[in-house]
């Protein structure tokens, strides 16, 4: 009896009584949920599907998420395009490189505006708040990036987008959080700025680091206007994503009708849809086998920094 | 409450060298940063110049003859750019509310479910797509869409087609499209932030309607709804500013020649204009616009939120 009046008490999803409308609320709350499940799920495992389908067979269409005619020559056709290795070299040289830069360059400059000693910091904080609502626009910014010589050029993925005053925001957020006895004893040791930023601030934000180095890296990996605008002419320096949207170009300009798709190929056991199928599916692969391991860094980092501001 | 017990401790900024001298590792740095600033984003500002001007190219921006608001004029008389105007504004519109809506359903929805794990998987599921490139969604809408695609087997398989539909031919389809895509990519994601606010809802609040005899709707409609009220108010602003990006990369990888008169959206007549056709100064006009239209919109519900008692952004 007592027990179970101390549990009732501590309960902590709300108790609702057990009436007709609640479980009618549970039933259709339930299938409310698998259907938003199925409807998520459904068209990944449809391309995954058709990725490992024959080409020519998954024209006739009724492909769920099951192969029915089982190959991996979407997946070899896709390795030996030189193009998409080319992009996917890139894209993972971009998004190394860029994400070490960006990540640095936005907890230096975090770093500078959340000490409290620091005389600009609400200057130089403010300067970089503007640019978050104002730009010059994609041509000044294209005509900008020519006169550098960073079109046609590897840099123009790392350079330009080094510092994003949202992240920077983030950043600062959890800075301000460290209490300043920590700073304040280092320098009473001797420690610099170079020192305490190394050796006190940084072991400290490592979530925070994880959860901005996360979605730097993720918006490395997923842009391709910047590889379409500013280095079409140079082949050598595209990115898996934007090869991948000009396979999508070529499928979808085809006019739709499975037979001038198969007249349009040479090799009848793969179709511009099952390639297109196996090239999405190994784009999307990074992101999905590191998901379920950093998923918590990108909600903590949403709460973190999405709240504030 | 923390941050102003600090604010209250902090020395007054007053400037003198031998302070200056201390911080000069912390100086040269930010001196770093605001030269980097200035160059990727103050200088391009200085390009707004050419929407004014019959740009040339090899004039550059000071040999340029000015032509004052020519530029303007040629693109309000322009039907298709009101069209375009149109179409982003009503994709915009239609992302913003359908976006909103489904979140917070679903997150009040998800709150709901009892079983820990089953709540978990759902969410973890839910916000996959948000990591995905436009690229790879677009790629799979158009699978699914297709004439073979799931989409067209159901419709007719319960009878309301004939024949499988060609949804990218129609333009009346490609406002909906693009908004189920955006729906199906953020929906999750946006959830996240009114899931936390849900859960710092005070629950000895749930207790004292339980007491009351509220059941489930009443307890949504009067503790969870006004208990998140903020945070929708808050996004909500953030959001109206953005109106008028939220049409490029989805409208220019749907689109096709077919729906044109429904999918171009302000940045794709940029690009097409200013990159393209290389008329930088109409290009630049049109992104002009668009900044100023924005920011207006963003002033303009800061200032409606303000008058009426709600959150705000500034």
């Amino acid at each position: 009896m007592k027990q179970k009046k101390v549990n009732e008490a501590e309960g902590k999803a709300p108790k609702y009584k057990s009436s007709i409308s609640n479980s009618v609320f549970v039933v259709f709350n339930t299938i409310f949920m698998i259907v938003f499940v199925v409807i998520t799920l459904y068209p990944v495992l449809n391309t995954l599907a058709v990725s490992f389908n024959d080409g020519t067979d998954a024209l006739r269409g009724g492909i769920h998420i099951l192969p029915r005619k089982l190959t991996l020559q979407n997946y070899k056709t896709v390795l030996n395009k030189d193009n998409l290795m080319t992009g996917a070299w890139i894209s993972v040289a971009r998004t190394v490189l860029g994400t070490i830069t960006a990540l640095l360059a936005n907890a230096i400059l975090a770093f500078i505006v959340s000490r409290k000693r620091f005389m600009f910091k609400s200057q130089l904080s403010l300067f970089w708040v503007i640019t978050m609502y104002v730009n010059g626009g994609m041509i000044p910014i294209f005509l900008l990036y020519q006169n550098l010589g960073l079109t046609n050029s590897f840099w123009v993925y790392i350079i330009p987008g080094m510092i994003s005053a949202f992240n920077m925001l983030v950043m600062r957020t959890y800075m301000q959080g460290i209490p300043d006895s920590l700073e304040e004893s280092a320098q009473l040791d001797g420690a610099g700025y170079t020192t305490i930023f190394a050796k006190i601030i940084s072991p400290l934000c490592k979530p925070v680091y994880a959860t901005v180095a996360l979605f730097i890296a993720v918006g490395q990996w997923n842009s391709w206007f910047d590889a379409m605008l500013y280095n079409r002419m140079s082949a050598q320096y595209t990115t898996l994503q934007y090869e991948l949207m000009k396979l999508l170009s070529s499928v979808s300009n085809q006019g739709g009708s499975a037979e001038t798709m198969k007249n349009a190929l040479s090799s009848a056991a793969v179709t511009p849809t099952s390639v297109r199928a196996a090239a999405t599916i190994l784009t999307m692969l990074p992101i999905i086998c590191l998901y379920p391991f950093l998923q918590r860094y990108f909600v903590a980092g949403l709460t973190i920094g999405g709240v504030k501001e | 409450m923390v941050s102003k017990q600090i604010k209250a401790k902090e020395p007054k900024a007053k400037f003198n060298w031998k302070e200056f001298k201390r911080q000069k590792v912390l100086m040269f740095w930010a001196a770093l940063f605001v030269i980097y600033g200035v160059i990727f984003c103050y200088a391009p500002l200085v390009g707004w110049l050419m929407a004014f001007q019959n740009y040339k190219p090899k004039d550059g921006i000071l040999g340029s003859q000015f032509i004052g608001l020519e530029k303007f004029i040629r693109l309000f008389s322009d039907s298709t750019f009101l069209q375009v105007i149109r179409n982003t504004l009503a994709m915009g519109i239609i992302n913003l509310v359908f976006t909103f809506v489904t979140a917070i359903a679903f997150a009040i929805l998800l709150n709901e479910v009892r079983s820990k794990f089953g709540k978990k998987t759902v969410q973890t599921i839910s916000y996959l797509p948000h990591f995905l490139s436009w690229i790879v969604v677009t790629g799979i809408l158009h699978d699914v869409l297709s004439g073979t695609g799931i989409i067209n087997e159901l419709l007719i398989n319960i009878g309301v087609l004939n024949q499988p539909l060609n949804f990218f031919a129609h333009p009346k389809f490609f406002w909906w499209i693009v908004g189920f895509a955006n729906i199906w990519k953020e929906t999750g994601w946006n959830a996240i932030i009114y899931l936390s606010a849900i859960t710092a809802i005070d629950p000895s609040l749930y207790e004292a309607a339980a007491i009351d005899g509220a059941g489930r709707w009443a307890k949504i409609k009067h503790i969870i709804l006004p208990g998140i009220k903020p945070t929708i108010m808050i996004l909500l602003l953030m959001n109206v500013g953005n109106v008028l990006n939220a049409g490029f990369e989805v409208q220019y990888l749907l689109g096709n020649g077919l729906v044109q008169s429904v999918s171009q959206t302000i940045d794709i007549f940029v690009l097409k204009w200013g990159i393209s056709q290389l008329d930088y100064s109409l290009g630049t006009a049109a992104g002009i616009f668009k900044s100023v239209v924005s920011i207006i919109l963003i002033v303009v519900a800061n200032q409606i939120a303000k008058r009426s008692g709600e959150e705000r952004l500034f």
